[in-house]
């Protein structure tokens, strides 16, 4: 993974200073609560229900050992011994004191870590596929590119101060795992037909109070290109988009407002004289981000055993949920799932974070990924270590086999800890896990994905759910809309609204209710948003509301 | 009292008058969504009345706003010669659609962009339009709500002086433009990514 080098590890140790400075005079009563606000934001810093909330960025998804040992570190000494890993592949601090913050930052800059733009109306944290660089479905491994986006992106002078928060996601696969068309820009890297590195560019997607499905801004840009050509989105974005309300400030509304057609005549027009210019990339840089990700020592002639672990039902449902498949031969990629029921989903405890970290020095070369679905990945493990990894990880809670079923619900802080939610989501995902606890049902069921929100804002991305589940706010009571037949991926799509909102008791057997309709309607081996699909949501507003058998 | 004027790195003397504009109670709403000139609040300005009765001193150096100078282009074309008039505007305020009217940028020895709140970021886009697409060379200067913690950013936009607002110590503020030693993209200021100035 990439290493810090003098420049960069300069430019964290002055922000922390940057920071600290800020902090004082803040504390010094010479800057206002409103001065400081953006500037504490661009920081990760938000202002809790209970206390601050510091998000530290994890550049897309990718740890080493040393560095989750030190997030283990600050969860004990500066938190309450856990963290939260978010949809946005960060890490939540949900208890830090305010005046310890910066000791936190310092403590991060040693293991070349920040919470520089976690927040705010700035360029956020890059994200892209959890199982880059090692899927045997990827084109470009697009883990250079994010980095150089993330250097460059980096304290961008001219973008410092946007309308609304900025997101971009990059995929270098076929199956799209970054949710590139749900993202203010998105990235789709391919091979063109001369066989150069090229990018397919989305604009103005988004979830939120508006949910939209991005467009296409430019077919096909050349990678050399890309930071320039992002300038020119961010320029007119920053230029045009409204500031007068909050609500409308995103670039999807922009887009959505002018027309792609009106919008891609304006950033062609900016590009026109920035193209070429001193931020285009070259291969020099290219190839030296380049070999910080090249392949790890894999060892040739692992001999596969796993079938003589068949009769362990316990083991074989978790290498069935929870590896994946790897280019290399004799090697799977492992998720340990951070959604065992009981557990907020999301949250690691400082125990669980070490363990991870000492599991990817023995299993995975040191490396961990954090998955926008909010679990930890090793991502190279021989398959002749399998068993005794699970065995290992066991202890610590971490192989619940349910990845991509039911119970990996994807899960906002909610209400129990965030300020801006108005209803709670952790309570709810706890509730269908406790309802659904037979874990040969939930195999029965198979792939399907839960998403919950407590509040518009969508951190949970309810909307691309296969369920989703959005708290609402009703004369001051907590209530929940369910949506269905939202998707991720190449064919994503926004959940439609089944009908009039839920209690909080009543969800899980709603839950329920949808997936007798399911299993009564699926055609052999048709998985659950295939079925929405097919058969449309009638079946299903029919019996969960006029109680008429599907 | 001292000077709030930062240019450069240093504290100095303005010697310019800025001219402001009248005041009014003309609001315009203007519609949503689309590419009109907000303002933070919504509203159109400055309106066809104010700019008609706002007044500016007769000689010395004059920073005028942008819609009073092209009302009074053809009467200041000498004191423009002269090199004592500067025009400025605000983030909401768009300088392509009046940039073949009010003929080279470079006359003006001095633009300024006037920032209302903090938190608005168009300032910064404006600086590098101004520098890159229309190679403004003169003094570029930010004023309004100017504090420590945005000029570092608006020096990377192009910008060489700042008005720091009149409350705050603008010596503090001086500190905020040496926030970072060795950024990382290519900008106004510094034009070269980090990879291109330095061996990595």
């Amino acid at each position: 993974m990439y290493k810090y080098d003098q420049i960069d590890q300069k430019i964290v140790n002055e922000r922390v200073d940057q920071y600290q400075s800020q902090l004082n005079r803040y504390l010094n009563k010479e800057l206002s609560d409103e001065e400081f606000r953006p500037l504490r934001l661009q920081n990760g810093l938000y202002i809790q229900r209970h206390a601050p909330m510091l998000r530290v960025a994890i550049p897309y998804g990718l740890l080493s050992s040393n560095q989750l040992h030190k997030l283990a570190n600050i969860a004990d000494k500066y938190d309450r011994g856990y963290g939260h890993f978010s949809t946005r592949q960060n890490i939540q601090f949900n208890w830090p004191k305010l005046e310890e913050t910066p000791d936190i930052l310092r403590e991060l800059a040693e293991v070349e870590m920040h919470a520089i733009q976690t927040s705010g109306n700035c360029i956020r944290n890059i994200t892209t596929d959890q199982f880059a660089g090692v899927t045997d479905d990827e084109i470009i491994d697009p883990r250079h590119i994010a980095e150089i986006i993330r250097q460059w992106s980096t304290f961008h002078p001219e973008f410092a101060l946007l309308p609304r928060k900025f997101k971009i996601a990059i995929t270098g696969s076929k199956k799209d795992r970054a949710l590139v068309q749900c993202h203010d820009i998105g990235l789709e890297f391919f091979i063109n037909s001369n066989k150069e590195m090229t990018i397919k560019v989305w604009v103005g997607g988004g979830l939120g109070r508006t949910p939209i499905i991005g467009s296409v801004i430019k077919n096909e840009l050349g990678w050399e290109h890309i930071l320039t050509y992002c300038e020119a989105i961010l320029r007119v974005y920053n230029l045009y988009g409204r500031r007068d309300n909050m609500y409308k400030a995103r670039i999807k509304i922009l887009v959505k407002s002018l027309g792609i057609e009106a919008f891609r005549k304006l950033v062609e027009d900016e590009w026109s004289y920035i193209k070429n210019g001193p931020n285009t990339i070259n291969t020099e840089e290219l190839s030296r981000v380049k070999k910080y990700f090249s392949e790890p020592a894999y060892k040739k002639d692992i001999k596969n055993h796993l079938k003589d672990y068949e009769s362990n039902k316990a083991f074989s449902q978790w290498l069935s949920r929870s590896t994946n498949t790897h280019k290399k031969k004799g090697y799977r990629a492992v998720t340990f799932s951070l959604k065992e029921t009981g557990c907020a989903p999301g949250d690691a405890s400082s125990t669980q974070m070490r363990a991870v970290s000492n599991l990817s020095d023995k299993y995975s070369f040191g490396e961990i990924r954090v998955s926008h679905e909010q679990n930890l990945i090793l991502a190279d493990v021989q398959e002749d270590e399998l068993y005794e990894l699970w065995n290992e990880a066991k202890e610590y809670h971490l192989v619940t086999p349910n990845i991509g079923l039911l119970t990996d619900i994807i899960c906002c802080p909610g209400g129990d800890f965030c300020s801006l939610a108005n209803a709670k989501s952790i309570p709810i995902a706890q509730s269908i896990q406790d309802l659904f606890n037979d874990m040969d049902y939930l195999h029965d069921i198979g792939d399907i994905n839960i998403n919950i929100s407590g509040c518009m804002n969508a951190c949970g991305h309810h909307h691309v759910g296969h369920i989703g589940i959005l708290g609402v706010d009703k004369d001051g009571s907590e209530w929940y809309q369910v949506t269905l037949g939202g998707n991720q991926g190449n064919f994503a799509s926004i959940g439609k609204v089944i009908g009039p909102s839920f209690s909080a008791d009543e969800i899980p057997f709603i839950i329920r209710k949808i997936i007798e309709v399911y299993l009564k309607n699926r055609q052999e081996e048709e998985i659950f948003i295939d079925c929405v699909s097919r058969i449309g949501l009638e079946p299903f507003k029919n019996y969960i509301y006029k109680k008429v058998e599907a | 009292m001292t000077s709030q004027l930062i240019k450069g790195k240093n504290i100095v003397k303005d010697d310019w008058v800025t001219a402001e504009l009248a005041e009014t109670e003309q609001i315009v709403r203007m519609q949503a969504g689309k590419i009109v000139a907000f303002k933070l609040s919504g509203e159109d300005y400055p309106g066809e009345e104010q700019v008609k009765n706002s007044i500016f001193p007769a000689t010395g150096k004059t920073l005028l706003p942008l819609k009073v100078f092209i009302l009074h282009q053809e009467e200041l074309s000498e004191r423009l010669a002269n090199g004592e008039i500067g025009i400025w505007f605000s983030t909401h305020e768009e300088i392509h659609s009046v940039t073949g009217t009010i003929g080279d940028l470079n006359d003006f020895p001095l633009i300024a962009i006037h920032v209302e709140k903090f938190a608005d970021g168009r300032i910064f886009s404006i600086g590098s339009q101004l520098r890159n697409k229309y190679n403004f060379k003169n003094e570029l200067r930010a004023f309004g709500d100017v504090l420590r913690d945005q000029i570092f950013f608006l020096k990377r936009s192009g910008f060489n002086s700042y008005l720091i607002r009149k409350d705050r110590d603008a010596k503090d503020a001086i500190k905020g433009l040496d926030d970072f030693s060795d950024p990382y993209q290519g900008a106004s200021d510094i034009e070269d990514p980090v990879w291109k100035r330095r061996k990595r």
